[in-house]
């Protein structure tokens, strides 16, 4: 007598037996008859033109028939609408029944009905459950009113049932506030915006008393709201804290894990010193290792949560490294993420234990897993670098197993640690050269020419070693091309008597027979750079690289600090925030964690990457790499726009050798970093552009509001104001001003080293700028600057450059190199630098220039509290070239029509009204580019207040 | 929240869905299917696919894949949780948890899966709870059910569904009283070439089975409770009294439940019950290699070991085994190459050993992997980390219960590098 009968008949008339069976007299054989149908529903069979004879069945004082009846309405009852309507009067009648476990299951079932025309009905029941003196029945229709809000959110608003629902988060049950409170973020969750768990400090109360008393579904539903909460003070904060911190022993898992969200959001606002911080570290441990001892799908979603964890706080699981350790039959999931955990853990303290894991591991049968753990030998060598002989002694163990995956893995490592310690280990590459020829996957051959390529000075076969894989030149994988056309170029640059032929059939097969655009324009850079100046070509291709850093794979920071406040759910296992893949979450609220606040605040800023794995950014500007790289681009290969630039830049060592350092790193990246990104990313390319312009007119402002002393010989000058403060460029202050004297441009800088180390190979260069300037010769710092030592330059400048239209108009970003990095700021200069000596205009001319201009091209500004004469304003201006064709004088106003003449031929007509008793002038600028009126304002301005 | 649920089984058949909300499609499945496609092993299927409209979250229990399907932002653990508990429960109904025993009574699962979820969200799953709602099937009642055409469904709200101890009924009488608890211990080590512990720690718990009248109040103390400094109790363990006087007290579930696991981690010596020895060597150019293991005590504190289970998966070149057992029975399956030798239990006189040779693929170079030994056994009356309870005392009831402790030690995942 088991329900497998009830899939026994499978006959054509299967549907229309069930039809007379259903409208039997007998209630047994109806029932009996019902199960059939529900049987054919769970294994996905059609039954819905049944509904008409099943919904008859419904008037019954027979629990279990009534109950079955429900289960079928709730599958079909969308496909059939109209038919549902016929249910409706069972339900209401349902709700008045004096069995709470009736009223309960009717308003349930109403719920799961998602027929418009039925939820019409459900309200006034609804109503009635929501205040139902029996807490079963209120808690059941709490999740009614979520479902209700799924099908029409507007009826549930208008009804007022999320006032209600509010309300019943202050319930006397447990139960019903743990309901409420999912109800209410099921919600919350499609209407972000909406305020709906308001949460209070009374209501967080409520919510931790009923969290002692619910069951463990409930306390996750609770927790996850706690963790939405911002306490106000620490204070709060830690009384939170240790009311959830039970929870940790809970045994259902997912209340453990989202009271590890919680505190570890919480914690953010505790001070360090606090004894109860590191009480609350402590406790976090145990549990979390318990995760681990779970089903392996638990400890799947753990590990992913750990993982965040450890990043985030490492400190809390530093002593667990070995209940990290990899047992042979876990599945392959759980295998590989405590992997990644181990090597997040790996320390100087236990890398011993660690290594020896990983060999182990590196012997295993499972090929992905295998390849693991050789690549993480080689992130524990550049983690820890006590380790890293070890470990390449264990890399170099593992090559000699010559088991091919495991060889090209621990080559592609290799590499790396190569860029980590450079000059260190190349006492292996005759071994790694052994095993060129098993090399077959393109990750493995192009780390292996990089290598080859990198040292081949030391190599003495390199040309026959890179020949050989020029053979199949073109079946290669692009990455391997590209590194092979790097390679192949550096080994000319540094044998180029042996080599010449090489690298001319590797230039023409890049450039000629490939259709990789990619491959081209790289094979042309260097066929460039190598047919115009082999010395420059040299600086840029073997220039020294950055170091890579430590950790590769660590999250941002800012989104790491997200996804803490989101550990436990789906978000914490793909490390993504929920707005990257949650579908229809409409609008995204971010959210972060809470600030520190209280009495003990520390210096430390809360959101700091854990102990400086973060370079600090670059202070400033310079766009991207990739617009450094249309520089070159345009100066090399462009129509020669600007034809005097070409040869300048050329000469330019210093300038050449920045944009050097820059582009080879570009140009590693792009090849090498390929396979796993292991490269960091030069320091450069993190600058956000738009830094820029607010550090800029901040400069401005200085400029402009710093009056001093001014040499009033020639155009004036500005004093020096400080455009790159040490501690943005790890202790290089640059100060400066512009100045123009006899037609020559020039910056004034005074270099100040506040670092303890001395500073030398100073070279300078501007970013293209919209009125061209450059250097006109490289930065002249003759002797090392020693500490705490300064020196004063002038750097001529002339307006040959590139140009590039930039935003403020005036704004000039530079990039300023020594022995210890490239610095990048922006600075904006004065305008009148920028008048000719020759912007006298003849007055006819001027007469017909202005008529000419158009009206709309006219700007007026006020030059206020200026007390000069109209001829003491001439003379003053005529020294920064600013030059008086006229002056009249109409009813007591003094007229003086001037003209200037930018460096790039751009002339400026002026008109300035005096007024004898106003102090204020009036300005009138006429102009065929009228956006440099308000740059030309200011210079008069400065000059004229000066 | 919880959407769906689909029943898969080895074959990749859907046996039995389960919707929520609004029907989703079983086509849905299919990324499901690709991904077990691509998993070597079933026990190798990721936990968490995600479809371009769902995710799927499964578990792996009894040769069956439940996979529930959602759709918003859900904690993961709580789905997972949620899956496992369902798996318990058709263990607790059924006896077993098998696609046979499913399809027997889907009738009855149906009405169990609908009572435990409402629009996904958890409803009832105590156990106690849902058998009040859902009567187990057993062969009486069907046979009553079928005479008298009462059903298997309570038609009373539970008493205690939302009383303060959900978990336990009223009204329970017995005419025996009694309460049992099972202290059981599995070691998880990793021991290895040479024999000394790479990691060891004990997974311990505490299972009850408690039949008593009434309303009882139980305290369960410890000889040495400062063991337990990493625990997971069942809901109705009173924690602040366990964190301030270190006594588990508590109004028991009624009949089977765990009261409490607890972890002792690796960073405490973890005593060894067994040691393997082993030799196994492979010699490049020969297609024969030799094998020999013995397996003796260590610290087992003068008890057995029982139920010693030996099993090791061989490299893919081991053509064959040629093997003699001083003890037990042993097999070697030449196309899985997995060895399991039966041991039995451990005579400290003479240690049982199994040795022989084992032939490989010719002209192979030796394998590279060496076989790890994974270890089964059980050693009765002890609890290895050293647990004891001291004593257990029953408030609220007149009567005189029936008490008792037994211990257990057996292996978890115990292996053997070679």
């Amino acid at each position: 007598m088991t329900d497998s009968k009830y899939f026994t008949t499978t006959k054509k008339g299967e549907i229309f037996e069930l039809k007379a069976e259903l409208n039997s007299d007998k209630k047994e054989k109806k029932k009996e008859a019902v199960k059939k149908v529900i049987a054919s529903m769970t294994v996905g069979k059609d039954v819905s033109a049944l509904f008409p004879d099943v919904v008859n069945c419904m008037q019954t004082d027979n629990l279990e028939l009534k109950k079955l009846v429900y289960l079928y309405l709730m599958n079909y009852a969308k496909s059939q609408p109209d038919m549902a309507i016929m249910a409706v009067n069972t339900f209401v009648k349902d709700c008045e029944d004096p069995n709470p476990l009736i009223r309960a299951l009717a308003v349930r079932t109403m719920g799961c009905i998602r027929v418009d025309k039925i939820t019409e009905y459900l309200c006034e029941p609804l109503r009635k459950c929501l205040k139902d003196e029996d807490p079963y029945v209120r808690k059941t229709a709490a999740v009614c009113v979520a479902k209700l809000h799924d099908i029409n959110a507007q009826l549930v608003e208008d009804q007022g049932f999320l006032d209600t629902l509010k309300d019943l988060i202050s319930d006397s049950n447990p139960m019903v506030v743990a309901n409420a409170v999912a109800a209410l973020s099921e919600i919350a969750e499609s209407h972000p915006s909406s305020n709906l768990l308001d949460l209070n400090p009374q209501s967080i109360n409520k919510l931790l008393t009923a969290l002692n008393e619910c069951t463990e579904w409930g306390q996750i539903f609770i927790l996850d709201c706690l963790a939405n909460y911002m306490p106000k003070d620490d204070r709060e904060a830690q009384s939170i804290c240790e009311r959830v911190t039970p929870r940790l022993s809970h045994a259902n898992s997912a209340v453990v894990l989202s009271a590890v969200k919680v505190l570890m959001k919480f914690m953010e606002m505790l001070s360090k010193d606090l004894d109860y911080y590191g009480t609350l570290l402590k406790k976090l441990a145990p549990p979390l290792v318990t995760l681990l001892s779970a089903e392996p799908e638990l400890q799947y979603v753990a590990l992913r949560n750990i993982n965040l964890i450890v990043q985030k706080r490492p400190e809390i699981l530093k002593h667990e490294m070995k209940v990290f350790f990899v047992k042979y039959n876990d599945p392959i999931y759980v295998k590989l993420e405590k992997l990644d955990i181990m090597i997040r853990l790996a320390s100087q303290a236990n890398i011993a234990q660690v290594l020896a894991e990983l060999k182990e591991y590196a012997t295993e049968v499972d090929v992905d897993f295998v390849r693991k753990a050789v690549r993480a030998i080689g992130r524990c060598a550049i983690k820890v670098e006590q380790s890293a002989e070890r470990c390449v002694s264990t890399l170099l163990d593992l090559i000699q197993t010559k088991v091919n995956y495991v060889v090209q893995e621990a080559i592609v490592v290799i590499k790396d640690i190569f860029r980590k310690y450079p000059n260190k280990y190349e006492s292996v590459i005759a071994t790694l050269c052994e095993n060129l020829d098993s090399l077959d996957e393109p990750e493995a051959r192009a780390a292996m020419i990089w290598i080859v390529g990198e040292y081949a000075e030391r190599i003495d076969n390199a040309d026959e070693l890179l020949e050989s894989f020029l053979e199949g030149f073109h079946d290669e994988s692009t990455q391997v091309q590209l590194q092979l056309l790097t390679a192949i170029v550096k080994l000319f640059l540094k044998k180029p008597t042996e080599t010449q032929e090489l690298v001319q059939q590797v230039l023409s097969l890049a450039t000629q027979d490939s259709d990789n655009p990619d491959l081209r324009d790289r094979g042309y850079i260097y066929w460039r750079l190598l047919s115009t100046d082999p010395v420059a070509a040299k600086e840029v291709v073997l220039a020294e690289k950055p170091l890579i850093s430590e950790e590769t794979d660590l999250i941002e920071p800012t989104l790491l600090d997200e996804l803490i406040c989101y550990i436990g759910t789906l978000a914490s296992v793909y490390h993504k925030p929920p707005s990257a893949f949650v579908e229809g979450s409409r609008g995204v609220v971010h959210k972060n964690l809470p600030p520190r606040t209280g009495s003990s605040e520390s210096a430390e800023s809360p959101d700091a990457a854990p102990s400086g794995v973060q370079a600090p950014e670059p202070p400033a500007v310079i766009p991207t790499q990739g617009d450094l790289l249309g520089d070159l681009l345009n100066l090399d290969l462009g129509p020669p726009v600007s034809g005097p630039a070409m040869a300048a830049s050329s000469v330019q060592m210093g300038a050449v050798d920045l944009l050097g350092g820059g582009l080879d790193s570009l140009v590693g990246r792009g090849s090498m970093g390929g396979g796993g990104g292991s490269f960091a990313p030069a320091p450069s390319a993190a600058a956000p552009a738009s830094l820029g312009a607010p550090m800029g007119s901040g400069l401005g402002d200085l400029f402009d509001l710093t009056g001093g002393v001014g040499a009033l010989s020639g155009s004036y000058v500005a004093p020096k104001t400080v455009w790159l403060p040490a501690m943005k460029a790890k202790g290089l202050e640059i100060s400066g001003t512009f100045s123009r004297q006899v037609g020559s441009i020039s910056m004034d800088l005074v270099l100040t080293n506040k670092a303890l180390q001395v500073m030398s190979d100073f070279a300078i260069q501007f970013n293209r700028n919209s009125f061209g300037l450059a250097p006109a010769a490289p930065l002249q710092v003759h002797a090392p600057l020693a500490p705490n030592q300064s020196v004063e330059i002038s750097l001529p400048l002339n307006t040959v450059g590139s140009v590039m239209k930039m935003d403020p108009l005036n704004n000039l970003q530079v990039a300023v190199k020594n022995n210890i990095d490239v610095f990048y700021f922006s600075t904006l200069y004065p305008l009148h630098i920028l008048f000719v000596e020759d912007g006298k205009m003849e007055r006819q001319m001027f007469l017909a220039t202005w008529k000419d201009i158009p009206n709309e091209n006219e700007a007026q500004f006020q030059i206020k509290d200026c007390s000069l004469s109209a001829d003491a304003v001439s003379s003053k201006l005529q020294g920064s070239n600013i030059f008086t064709i006229a002056k009249r004088n109409v009813e007591g106003q003094d007229m003086l029509y001037q003209s200037l003449k930018l460096t790039n031929g751009i002339w400026v007509l002026a008109e300035l009204r005096i007024q004898p008793s106003n102090p204020s002038f009036t300005l009138s600028l006429k102009c065929r580019a009228p956006e440099v009126a308000p740059y030309v304002f200011q210079a008069y301005e400065t000059v004229l207040k000066n | 929240m919880i959407h769906s649920l689909f029943l898969i089984n080895a074959a990749g058949d859907i046996f039995l869905e389960k919707h929520w909300k609004s029907v989703v499609s079983r086509s849905v499945c299919d990324y499901f299917f690709e991904a077990q496609e691509r998993a070597s092993e079933a026990e190798n299927v990721p936990p968490v696919i995600p479809t371009p409209h769902h995710y799927l979250l499964s578990v792996y229990r009894h040769k069956i894949f439940f996979v529930a399907v959602i759709q918003s932002e859900v904690p993961p653990l709580f789905v997972i949780e949620f899956l496992h508990r369902v798996v318990d429960t058709f263990q607790d109904y059924f006896g077993i948890c098998s696609e046979v025993m499913i399809k027997d009574n889907v009738v009855v699962v149906y009405e169990v899966l609908e009572e435990m979820l409402d629009n996904g969200f958890p409803l009832a799953t105590e156990s106690n709870i849902l058998k009040e709602l859902i009567k187990p099937p057993t062969i009486l009642r069907t046979v009553v059910n079928t005479i008298t055409g009462s059903t298997n469904v309570g038609d009373q709200l539970p008493t205690g569904q939302l009383s303060v101890v959900p978990w336990r009924r009223t009204g329970v009488k017995y005419t025996n009283n009694e309460a049992y608890f099972d202290v059981i211990e599995e070691i998880d080590a990793i021991i290895d070439k040479s024999g000394s512990t790479i990691t060891a720690e004990i997974q311990g718990v505490i299972d009850a089975c408690v039949k008593l009248t009434g309303m009882p109040d139980l305290t369960l103390s410890f000889m040495n409770p400062r063991l337990l400094d990493d625990v997971s109790f069942h809901p109705c363990v009173r924690f602040k009294r366990w964190e301030s006087e270190r006594i588990l007290s508590f109004i028991p579930p009624d009949g089977n439940f765990r009261l409490l696991s607890y972890h002792v981690s690796a960073q405490n010596l973890v005593a060894i019950p067994v040691y393997v020895k082993h030799n196994i060597s492979f010699r490049d150019g020969s297609s024969l290699g030799r094998f020999e293991i013995t397996v003796g005590p260590k610290q087992t504190m003068g008890k057995t070991i029982e139920g010693v289970m030996v099993s090791s998966q061989m490299p893919k070149g081991v053509l064959n085994m040629s093997l003699t057992p001083s003890q037990g029975t042993h097999v070697f399956d030449p196309v899985t190459k997995l060895l399991s030798w039966d041991v039995g239990k451990i005579n400290p006189q003479k240690l049982p050993s199994l040795k022989g040779t084992m032939s490989l693929q010719g002209g192979a170079s030796k394998p590279d992997e060496n076989p790890t030994i994974n270890l089964q056994f059980k050693i009765q009356q002890l609890a290895i980390s050293g647990l004891k309870v001291n004593r257990l005392d029953m408030y609220g009831e007149k009567y005189k219960p029936f008490k008792g402790i037994k211990y257990m030690t057996k292996a978890g995942k115990f292996q053997v590098r070679t």
